[in-house]
């Protein structure tokens, strides 16, 4: 089969590699239907996160039809259509059965080395490294499903496959990131970034009731959908004190919830993020924390921070003395995506979203080289981009 | 800071394996029983006596006194360590085939969502061992205490001993040792402890093990004595998972753009 394939910094190549083939008894085998290129896989592309191999199969969103179950999957036979979520979790740990399925105890093969850098393991992931398991992704023509008797969700005939294809991250997600906020009514919720998360954060935080979003980037026609299709204020960083900034939208109060839709490569105009440039690229340091900065120094007094923007190692200079003062809280973590799946469903079955607004980019699975190019530098306006095996 | 590599990552889990064993050969206990009782007791009996006399003889007597108690409550005399001399291991009585001290010992534990009864009669059935324990080829059990062990070892070799069970609570702890003209002298326990607020069972194993002199020896530290204490962990973690989720995750023989067609 065609797969995309991680070949080192900047560098992902179409490769004709075996079909996947039963490993463990609850395994599925799927064949893609639609994939897309996540913000986070930018992560893996500019070399970011730790433990890549040449040849790592990369893609964690995707969805397809189900063309072989081993003999502990019961619940699907060949012919389904579903769509799965990008963690792999057993349904059965401690972790599972307390709905946190991004920290399931039992579906990373590698995690005596995710202890070593962090403590304890979370779950294992499609296509994102060996620290999160060595899974082959979804950028391709065929992919393992493990635990697939706990982790695909069924998809109604009616909807097509960009409708929800997005429920295998970035809608839940971004919706995650909103339940995070703990919302009530009247509260002003602050999104940094008007990425794909981003933007569902902001329909999300709709959802659960905010009163106001508003919407931080840059680039005009992010923060065009934000306000278009989000409904959000907007806020551009160039030349602006974003703090100051949401203390004047605010009445002086800050908003109640801040969210960093971001993470590790922040760009930023203050010297701080100029100096965690120079140090990422010289690797002096792992994560460029500004956005996380600006958001702890702008959160209101007992607020709020959630974080679904990816951070991967040590952050420098976090006012954590800021975060103490003012008694914020803070929600972080890989998305328990199971959680989300069915109740997004409905919503999408309802029309109460359409997750097809953010896709700018519709390309063949062996032009994925170049759309990792395009999303990387935002060119074309480049929004989301699906992939069609 | 670099990212680090697989490769470096594997090689600090390994340094952190052999700093560990390396602390606990230096155990400070190197005087005997007896030994530790006769400084105590004299100790004890300088020091009240040097302070009823309340003068600087008493001082001195107080002052020798309460170095003796030290050294019968810890069990360590410095003076001993200087001279490298150790009264605590002749005196142990053989009620393992290792005594103690004498092996490399090995603690560790994990938290299982199943019951005690469920985990301890799986376990207790030592022909499942080898499904969850990489390196275990075979268990055959003899009879209601007697097993053969056979282990991998490095090109195509392989290492066996006889086990005997040594002590049995059922759905609480299982202990053995090994018998007769063993490859590799061992003995362990394995005990379930019900953990608080319906997180399962805590299963924790004592290993030790003392691999002979010798070209054999060599061959045991090889798979035995490198890394025992990662064996042991990752065992452990795939006893949980196979208990929890049925199986063990793995991502052995599937596709890569290393093996590419």
């Amino acid at each position: 089969m065609r797969a995309l394939c991680w070949e080192g910094v900047h560098k992902v190549r179409v490769e004709n590699v075996p079909d996947p083939a039963i490993i463990n008894p609850r395994d599925a085998i799927i064949k893609v239907t639609l994939t897309a290129i996540c913000g986070s896989d930018l992560h893996l592309y500019d070399g970011y996160i730790p433990t890549m191999e040449r040849g790592d199969i990369v893609g964690h969103e995707f969805m397809g039809e189900v063309v072989e179950v081993g003999r502990g999957v019961e619940n699907l036979k060949k012919g389904d259509r579903v769509v799965v979520p990008f963690t792999i979790a057993c349904g059965r740990c401690f972790f599972c059965q307390n709905n946190l399925w991004s920290l399931c105890d039992n579906s990373n093969p590698n995690a005596a080395m995710a202890e070593a850098m962090y403590g304890y393991s979370a779950s294992g992931l499609f296509g994102y490294s060996h620290l999160y398991g060595g899974y082959a992704g979804g950028q391709a023509e065929y992919v393992r499903v493990p635990f697939a008797d706990v982790g695909p969700l069924k998809v109604p005939a009616g909807l097509p496959d960009e409708q929800v294809l997005f429920l295998s991250d970035i809608f839940p997600t971004g919706y995650m990131a909103a339940e995070n906020c703990n919302i009530h009514p009247g509260d002003v919720v602050a999104v940094w970034g008007c990425g794909p998360v981003g933007q569902f954060a902001i329909k999300s935080a709709y959802m659960l009731g905010a009163e106001r979003v508003i919407a931080i980037d840059r680039i005009p026609e992010r923060l065009r959908l934000a306000e278009k299709q989000g409904k959000a204020e907007v806020l551009n960083y160039e030349g602006t004190d974003v703090v100051q900034a949401l203390k004047d939208m605010t009445g002086g109060r800050g908003p109640d919830s801040c969210i960093d839709a971001v993470g590790m490569e922040a760009h930023g105009e203050s010297i701080g993020a100029i100096v965690d440039m120079a140090k990422q690229k010289t690797r002096l340091s792992t994560d460029r924390p500004h956005v996380l900065r600006q958001a702890i120094q702008a959160c209101r007094k007992g607020g709020s921070v959630s974080i679904p923007g990816v951070y991967g190692g040590f952050l420098d200079k976090v006012p954590f003395g800021a975060a103490f003062a003012k008694g914020l809280t803070f929600h972080m973590g890989q998305t328990h995506v199971h959680r989300y799946l069915r109740p997004l469903l409905e919503r999408v079955e309802r029309g109460v979203i359409d997750p097809s607004f953010v896709i700018t980019h519709r390309l063949n699975l062996d032009e994925g080289p170049e759309g990792y190019e395009i999303f990387k530098h935002k060119e074309d306006a480049c929004i989301k981009i699906v992939l069609k095996p | 800071m670099p990212s680090p590599t697989t490769e470096q990552i594997r090689n600090a889990l390994q340094q952190e394996d052999v700093a560990r064993q390396s602390h606990q050969k230096r155990d400070r206990i190197n005087l005997g029983q007896i030994e530790r009782w006769l400084s105590g007791l004299t100790g004890g009996v300088l020091l009240g006596y040097g302070i009823l006399r309340r003068d600087w003889i008493g001082a001195t007597m107080a002052a020798v006194g309460s170095a003796l108690v030290v050294r019968g409550t810890t069990g360590h005399s410095f003076l001993y360590q200087g001279l490298n001399i150790n009264t605590s291991q002749q005196e142990r009585q053989n009620a393992t085939s290792i005594q103690h001290n004498q092996g490399n010992k090995i603690v560790r534990a994990v938290t299982i969502q199943k019951s005690p009864e469920e985990l301890y009669h799986f376990w207790r059935n030592f022909e499942n061992l080898p499904r969850f324990m990489q390196h275990l080829q075979s268990v055959t059990v003899k009879d209601l205490t007697h097993s053969r062990w056979v282990a991998k070892a490095p090109a195509g070799k392989e290492v066996a001993w006889d086990a005997e069970i040594i002590n049995e609570k059922e759905n609480q702890l299982i202990a053995w040792r090994s018998v007769g003209d063993a490859d590799i002298d061992n003995a362990g326990s394995v005990h379930f402890t019900p953990a608080p607020g319906g997180r399962g069972t805590v299963v924790k194993v004592v290993l030790e093990y003392k691999p002979p002199a010798g070209k054999a020896g060599q061959l045991v530290a090889k798979i035995f004595g490198e890394e025992p204490d990662t064996q042991v962990r990752e065992d452990l973690r795939h006893f949980k998972q196979m208990m929890e989720a049925g199986e063990i995750p793995a991502t052995e023989g599937q596709p890569s753009g290393r093996n590419k067609q």
